[in-house]
Order: structure tokens, then C-alpha cells, then sequence
């Protein structure tokens, strides 16, 4: 079993952002929302599912979640791709067709590995996370705490879908909660 | 090097695309997006150079967004088995306009003719139909292929899988475009979508 630590901020803020990023994607028009989960992302999901206007896509590895977007937009839609830091690892060689078929790109990070860690084995992932992303041509926005979220995914959204910017946005782990295990 | 009773994959693909109507065809890395265009070049052909293991859920992507155009991606035992796990998800996403059709030569034939785990091991009608795509057969004639064909207009029925053994004897390779950008925007262009 596990708990999740408070987030450093407010109760009532920290819990609203997945909400706060469910309404900035809604109104982008996003439709298609491929993801692997991860606790960090468990409310968005939740509302994502119980959308009638956006379909959440689980997938088996988050590398199937950039082509499913290549073929979302050939197709006319707009999605966005949920996973956390270790999956961008997963990611790299299917990250070349965003420049290549030039289709807008926009990611949502939770971070592991970087904020009061208990598992050592996030950490080499999650240090590296922004790196792959800046090596691979996706520009890197961050959240580090709640009253930042929305200011953050409104930029991210509009430069991905306005100015085909591919765009990840990492939700820091301070944003989050460390996780924490228990006995 | 051929083998006796095996298809000709130029002309299976010829047959699937015979009379392809508003489908959009996806050729995976490898020979099958040589063999689109050698069907000959189409408005709603999307060559892939690259990516591999993501032409399945490329077209996944585009069922999902367009569930009135049938879309048939046509890939390489190779290209697949990379992708596997997409499989899984398109049995849980069950979009009833996708076809999706290996064409299976057991080698890796872009790099050497190295064999591949379908030559020995890995059954991918199997693996289909274990991830929930019922439909999901192997095919070993060209009436089969033919009748595939037809079904793939059907967008009610789908998903459906077929997994078609071919000759391992490489073909004259005909090059489609190698411009990502220009292939994805004349698709949509094709279905109506404005350049932003």
C-alpha cells in the first residue's frame, strides 16, 4: 500500500489542477487521449473517461501514444498523450515523426525522480526526462506547483495547437506529492 | 529465394487495393509502403519511412477520427512484431473501420533477409485474436484476399486482422515520396481539412 505526501500548497488548490488541465484541453478541442497511467494523472484520467467529447486511449507502452496522435491529426483530430517521466524513455525513436510529419504534439509529464524520490530506480529516468525531450526537438514547459498549472497548460496547448510547437509539460513531482510506501 | 504456394506481394496488395474507393492505406517501414505504390500513388496513401512498430496505431488514430472511412494499414511481420503491444490496444478500442493486414515473409528482408520469430515461433493471427480482434485470420489464397478486400469497406464490422504469408523474394523496389509533411497534409487535404 501506498500514500501520497501533501503537495506543498493549498488543499483546495492542489487538488483542483487535473481539473484545471481538464478544462484548458476541453476547450482546445482535444478528442483523443492516449495514455499509460500513473497516480499523478489518476483524476485527469477519471475525467477524460467519463467525457462524452474525449475518448482516453490506454495503451500497453507510450510510444504507441505519439503515432496514435500522428494518426489522430492526419484524421482531424487533436490529442494529447498523459504518461510519466519513465515512459519518455519508451518514446525516443517514434518522437522523429513529429518533425517529419509535422502533426501537433503535445505531452503531460508527471515527474518521478526528482523531489523527496523513495525509489531509486526513478531516478536515472526522471533525470534525463527534459533532456530527451530538448534532444529530440519538444520544448519543455514546466509546473511546480498548482497556481502555475493552468498559466502553463494554456501556453503549452496553444503553441502545440496553434504554432505546431511539439510541447511536453512536466508536472513536477513537488506539484504531485512524493509517493510514499508504507508497511 | 522462393518457395512454392506462397503469395506474390505485389499482387496481394494490387488485389487489396484494387478497388479501394475513399479507403486510406498505411504502409508500414519496410517493403509495404513500396508495395502501396506500386499499386499505384493515391491521395489517401500514407507512406511510412520510419517509425517502426507505429503504422498499427497510426491507424488506430485514424479510425478513432474518421469512423466512416475504412483504413487498412498493410505492414511487415518485422514492423508488427515491434509493435505487438499495439495489438492489445486496438482489441480494446475495437474501431470497427480498421483492417489491418501482415504480410508475412518470416524475414527481416530491408536488412539482410535475417529470419524473423514468425518463421519458427510467433503466431500473429494468434496474438490478434488473444487481444480481442476477433477477426483476425491467416490467409493463404488470393480469393482470400480478394474477399478481405471487400470486407475492408465494411466500417461496421471491423476490427479485423489478416495475416497473409508471402514470398520472401525482394521485388523492384518503387519509391514513394519520402516528404512526411507533404504525405500527411495531402490526406487530409483529401478529407477536407484546411492547412492550419
Amino acid at each position: 500500500m501506498h500514500a501520497r505526501a501533501d503537495a506543498d500548497t493549498a488543499p483546495e488548490s492542489s487538488t483542483l489542477w487535473p481539473d484545471e488541465i481538464f478544462a484548458t484541453l476541453q476547450r482546445f478541442n482535444v478528442r483523443q487521449v492516449p495514455y499509460v497511467p500513473d497516480a499523478g494523472h489518476s483524476k485527469l484520467i477519471q475525467r477524460v473517461l467519463a467525457s462524452p467529447t474525449m475518448r482516453g486511449i490506454p495503451l500497453t507502452t507510450e510510444e504507441e501514444g505519439v503515432a496514435l496522435l500522428a494518426g489522430a491529426w492526419t484524421g482531424g483530430q487533436r490529442g494529447v498523450l498523459l504518461m510519466q517521466s519513465s515512459g519518455v524513455g519508451n518514446c525516443i525513436n517514434m518522437l522523429s515523426l513529429i518533425p517529419i510529419l509535422r502533426f501537433p504534439f503535445l505531452t503531460l509529464v508527471t515527474m518521478r525522480g526528482e523531489w523527496g524520490e523513495f525509489n531509486p530506480w526513478q531516478v536515472p529516468m526522471g533525470s534525463t526526462t527534459q533532456g530527451v525531450f530538448e534532444l529530440s526537438g519538444v520544448k519543455v514547459l514546466r509546473a511546480s506547483n498548482a497556481a502555475e498549472v493552468p498559466a502553463v497548460l494554456e501556453a503549452a496547448a496553444a503553441q502545440a495547437y496553434n504554432a505546431l510547437t511539439p510541447t511536453a509539460v512536466l508536472l513536477s513531482q513537488r506539484l504531485i506529492g512524493a509517493k510514499v510506501f508504507t508497511k | 529465394m522462393s518457395k512454392a504456394n506462397l503469395l506474390d506481394r505485389r499482387r496481394v496488395v494490387s488485389a487489396l487495393l484494387a478497388n479501394r474507393k475513399d479507403v486510406v492505406a498505411i504502409g508500414g517501414l519496410g517493403a509495404s509502403t513500396n508495395d502501396i505504390t506500386a499499386a499505384g500513388d493515391h491521395a489517401r496513401n500514407f507512406y511510412l519511412w520510419g517509425g517502426m512498430g507505429g503504422a498499427a496505431m497510426i491507424g488506430l488514430g485514424l479510425a478513432l477520427a474518421q469512423p466512416k472511412v475504412p483504413v487498412l494499414v498493410i505492414t511487415g511481420d518485422g514492423e508488427m512484431l515491434m509493435g505487438m503491444g499495439s495489438l492489445a490496444t486496438i482489441g480494446l478500442q475495437k474501431p470497427s473501420n480498421l483492417s489491418i493486414v501482415v504480410l508475412d515473409n518470416e524475414v527481416y528482408g530491408e536488412t539482410g533477409g535475417q529470419t524473423s520469430h514468425t518463421s519458427a515461433a510467433a503466431d500473429l493471427v494468434g496474438v490478434a485474436r488473444a487481444c480481442g480482434i476477433k477477426d483476425s485470420q491467416s490467409i493463404s489464397t488470393m480469393a482470400e484476399v480478394e474477399a478481405f478486400a471487400k470486407a475492408v469497406h465494411d466500417v461496421s464490422a471491423g476490427p479485423r486482422f489478416a495475416n497473409v504469408k508471402i514470398d520472401s523474394a525482394n521485388v523492384e523496389r518503387i519509391l514513394p515520396s519520402r516528404d512526411g509533411t507533404y504525405i500527411v497534409n495531402r490526406i487530409r487535404g483529401d478529407l477536407g481539412f484546411q492547412p492550419i
